[in-house]
């Protein structure tokens, strides 16, 4: 276990330091002189210079890696090109925003997913079954944000039950908080749990047609306990993964949903960091994202140790 | 051995004929292609034709799509632009697969380090998620329709390579394979002959659903603003721009997005049908355990 | 021993809707097993042995259709609700079958997957069944029972596993047994010890057995009654010491002869040349006809033959049973 452990944090340590890489090779990307294209009509050569050699930009490439990976364990991930303000702190009061938003999908998409995957699967090849899955084939094929636009048209516009976009915190106002959340959310929240309605109920199908199951009915329990104990308990073990994997997309992959509601989390952030070509900040913002997603993954990997045995004792 | 690889692409082909929603897919498919290759001569007026007299017309006989803000006809627009969303598709996908496949092939095939030095950068781009890592390579390389491309291809590569890589490692273990080193052919004409046939059958089903994903991240690109620029019609850029007006002009979100939706639904439901098919293993676990006794 | 009569299946049909038609895996199957007696059915994959046991306690796959009398401790279970019938699963009929490594569940120690039919069943509680399981692996032969019932599956060996599923079959102390080929996925001396273990444990309990399987050499020392069966028929069935001695059916007679022979230096198998017919298409007439090696007249290909008695008790399917010439063992 504690072996298993050790091998899964090198080895999320090993792919961390290659996104700092691929973040950092980002900026080298840009054609021509990032900070003069950031600057643009505000140019001055004070403001330049100044810029320049806070980044780091006057030192040889592995020297300047070898300060943005030092500076960034200690949580400086550089300053804005914009506003001269630390990208760490721009990036983290986004987190917020997004956190609750990503959340609030996720426990929609499963309390969508989880009965519809779950019954279709037990009941296959019924009518509800196919009914399941044509809505998981619509929401995995549907653009997301013409999805959000059409709820905007229709609970926005036309009934007039939320506001079309805006966002109130959630400390500040709770109800006001809810009724922005309700149309992103849903809108992710419905593409999230089509993914996950097929992905349960191929998982407790296969679980369906183990030889344990039938021994678990031959012994007579009552379907309640065979399906809750047996089959469930099994089938949703690979789901945690996939669930947690949702999220931690989520944290990072709804950049257009956020744009289209005004929604200000990381993804609009990171949006708006393109837009003003303000290079710290997109890089910043983006490797929050991998590292929330590696650690997400490491976490899925702990908990899938603790509910399976045959992995515990390794 | 090497027969296998046409027998596979035969049996999927009979077995999708019998399959009314793959039938459906591959139409809708069909449409489609003849929309982008011949788009512009369909498109009943002019795809980029200003006209203030006609702006924001709800759908008629004359617009059967209505029409936009600066009065251009939505049909003709949304029958164009199909063109550009199968190119960035094919095309990104084409890379992914291209270089995917190459390094799945060598890292399954020799194993060890380079193996774990391919693999491992695949990891790290996986750790991205996808539409964040695609904006962030086209706002480095500057918005535009080839920089699209690229950005979707290197997102969906390392789906290919560990498809690949699984592929490789279970064939390379097979006799055949063995007699083929044995007999001292050369690893490149071992991976042509005997190992890429016998793994078709999972590449194609994943090309079939990139080019889903693909057409999807196009427009969601599009839809930022990173994609193709205007004033070439996009479904993605379309959607953005008349989400402004959606509450008054419903017809300028709703069609660019519908056929986004079908398109995507299309591919998705022929490589749904071509797993069925190509990988049987779906079927024995459901339906043979089930006959057992 | 008693002459009570635990379970009797008559006239019982399987048939299962696939995509390319309807499949009789079970066509019209009489047998019955009494109180402390081994009842073996043995026939080759696909034969309808598994089958017709499957749907006699309620246990065949949804698409199936089963029709039929049968009879468990008197009470016709084709009269009972599912719920009342899955009651009698468990408590009054043990079952075992043939993979001990898939049947178990690998997320829950085998001491609550022993426990929990008698949670049910007996209405014991949690701790109860706790130290039931502990009694019951004490009985099969599971050394250091108190600490292995709180073992996963996983780590057991396939062994110890087989004798946790048969603990598990019998917590309850059913009337019956069903044992379906419970020693295929065991290595040769672990098939013996498991046997063997069956056999001590009929006789202590007094529990009927039946034993599904393939290989007829497990089925001479350990049944009292064989049924051999054929494209989903009985093609022949009676005491096995008769069965054994005097095969009247030619296909019995061919499943004997290629049995490996102990003694022979050389372990040259027999086999019987063809195929067994596809539950989709069985024929009109005798399903063993093509491959049979006596071949009679057409009648055979046209015409079923009925079970006709060859002795008191010894029945066979045929319109040419084997004479007994005393050569055949």
């Amino acid at each position: 276990m504690t072996r298993f452990l050790l091998r899964r944090l090198l080895q999320s340590g090993i792919v961390l330091l290659g996104v700092t890489l691929v973040v950092f090779l980002l900026l080298q990307l840009v054609p021509g002189d990032p900070v003069r294209v950031a600057l643009g009509t505000r140019f001055d050569p004070e403001t330049y210079e100044a810029l320049r050699s806070r980044a780091g930009l006057d030192q040889p490439l592995p020297v300047q890696y070898a300060s943005y990976v030092g500076q960034a364990l200690t949580g400086d991930l550089g300053v804005s090109f914009r506003s001269g303000r630390p990208v760490t702190a721009i990036v983290l009061e986004r987190l917020p925003a997004t956190l609750s938003l990503a959340i609030t999908a996720v426990v929609f998409a499963l309390l969508v997913a989880f009965p519809l995957g779950v019954l279709s699967a037990l009941r296959s090849g019924s009518v509800f079954d196919h009914a399941a899955r044509v809505f998981s084939q619509f929401g995995v094929s549907v653009p997301d944000f013409w999805m959000g636009i059409m709820g905007i048209l229709l609970f926005a516009g036309v009934l007039g039950w939320f506001p079309p976009s805006g966002y109130v915190a959630l400390t500040e106002d709770p109800v006001g908080w809810a009724s922005h959340v309700f149309l992103p959310a849903v809108t992710i929240g419905l593409v999230t749990a089509s993914i996950l309605t097929r992905f349960i109920r191929s998982s407790v199908l296969e679980v369906l047609a183990e030889d344990y199951v039938r021994t678990a009915e031959a012994k007579g329990l009552p379907t309640r306990v065979v399906v809750v104990r047996h089959v469930l308990r099994n089938a949703l073990i690979p789901v945690v993964t996939v669930v947690a994997v949702q999220l931690a997309s989520l944290l990072g992959g709804v950049i257009v949903i956020e744009v289209l509601f005004a929604w200000p989390g990381v993804g609009r952030l990171t949006y708006d960091a393109v837009q003003a070509r303000d290079y710290p900040v997109l890089q910043g913002a983006i490797l929050l994202v991998a590292a929330l997603f590696l650690l997400v993954n490491l976490l899925v990997d702990l908990l899938y140790a603790r509910l399976d045995p045959r992995i515990r004792v390794r | 051995m090497s027969g296998n690889g046409d027998s596979t692409s035969r049996r999927a082909l009979v077995a999708l004929g019998r399959d009314p929603l793959a039938v459906t897919g591959g139409v809708v498919l069909v449409l489609l292609v003849v929309a982008g290759l011949a788009g512009s001569w369909l498109a009943p007026a002019g795809i980029n034709e200003v006209n203030v007299d006609r702006m924001l017309q709800p759908p008629s006989w004359a617009h059967p799509f209505g029409t936009d803000e600066i009065g251009r006809d939505v049909l003709s627009r949304v029958l164009v632009a199909a063109r550009v969303s199968l190119e960035v598709g094919a095309v990104s996908v084409g890379i992914a697969l291209l270089v995917g496949v190459t390094l799945g092939l060598f890292a399954g095939y020799y194993q060890g380090w380079l193996d774990n030095i391919l693999m491992r950068c695949m990891d790290v781009l996986f750790a991205f998620p996808v539409l964040l890592l695609a904006v962030a390579i086209v706002a480095v390389l500057g918005p535009g329709l080839r920089t699209a491309m690229v950005a979707i291809g290197v997102v969906y590569t390392p789906i290919f390579a560990r498809v690949t890589r699984a592929g490789v490692l279970s064939v390379r273990e097979q006799v055949f394979v063995r007699a083929a080193v044995a007999t001292g052919a050369s690893d490149l004409r071992i991976m042509r002959r005997h190992v890429l046939p016998n793994i078709a059958a999972p590449l194609i089903v994943q090309t079939s659903l990139s080019l889903a994903f693909a057409i999807l991240s196009e427009a969601a690109l599009s839809f930022l603003g990173l994609g193709v620029p205007p004033p070439e019609p996009a479904w993605g850029r379309m959607l953005y721009d008349g989400r402004g007006f959606v509450t008054e002009a419903w017809w300028l979100g709703f069609f660019p997005g519908a056929a986004i939706f079908l398109t995507v639904l299309a591919f998705n439901l022929v490589g749904d049908a071509l797993r069925d098919v190509l990988d049987p293993r779906q079927l024995t676990v459901s339906e043979a355990r089930r006959h057992a006794g | 021993m008693t002459d009570e009569t635990v379970l009797s299946v008559a006239d019982l049909t399987v048939t299962i809707g696939t995509r390319r038609g309807a499949a009789r895996a079970v066509a019209g199957v009489d047998w019955s097993v009494r109180a402390g007696q081994t009842l073996a059915l043995v026939g080759e994959s696909g034969s309808g042995k598994s089958m017709s046991v499957l749907a006699a306690t309620g246990l065949a796959p949804r698409a199936a259709r089963v029709t039929g009398d049968v009879r468990l401790l008197g009470t016709d279970l084709a009269a009972l609700s599912a719920a009342r019938r899955r009651r009698m699963r468990g408590r009054h009929v043990g079952f075992v079958f043939q993979d001990p490594m898939t049947s178990l569940n690998p997320v829950l120690t085998v001491g609550r997957q022993i426990g929990e039919a008698s949670e049910v069943h007996l209405g014991l509680t949690r701790r109860a069944a706790r130290a039931r399981a502990i009694e019951m692996l004490e009985l099969v032969g599971i050394p250091s029972a108190a600490d292995r019932v709180d073992a996963y599956p996983h780590q057991l060996s396939g062994g110890m596993r087989q004798r946790a599923v048969i603990a598990m079959a019998l917590v309850c102390e059913p009337d019956l047994l069903i044992a379906d080929e419970p020693t295929t996925a065991l290595d040769v001396t672990t098939q013996a010890q498991i046997v063997e273990l069956v056999a001590d444990l009929q006789r202590r309990l007094g529990t009927a057995v039946v034993w599904i399987s393939h290989d007829l050499g497990v089925v001479a020392g350990l049944a009292d009654t064989v049924a051999v069966m054929y494209g989903g028929r009985i093609v022949e069935q009676g005491a096995v010491d008769a069965v054994f001695a005097e095969p009247a059916h030619p296909y019995t007679a061919a499943l004997l002869a290629a049995r490996p022979d102990p003694d022979a230096n050389v372990t040259e198998l027999v086999t019987i040349p063809g195929t067994p017919p596809s539950p989709l298409e069985l024929p009109e007439g005798c399903a063993f006809w093509p491959r049979c090696s006596v071949r009679g007249d057409s009648r055979c290909e046209r015409e079923l033959p009925p079970l006709v008695p060859v002795s008191a008790g010894h029945q066979v399917r045929t319109f040419y049973p084997r004479q007994p010439t005393g050569e055949d063992r």
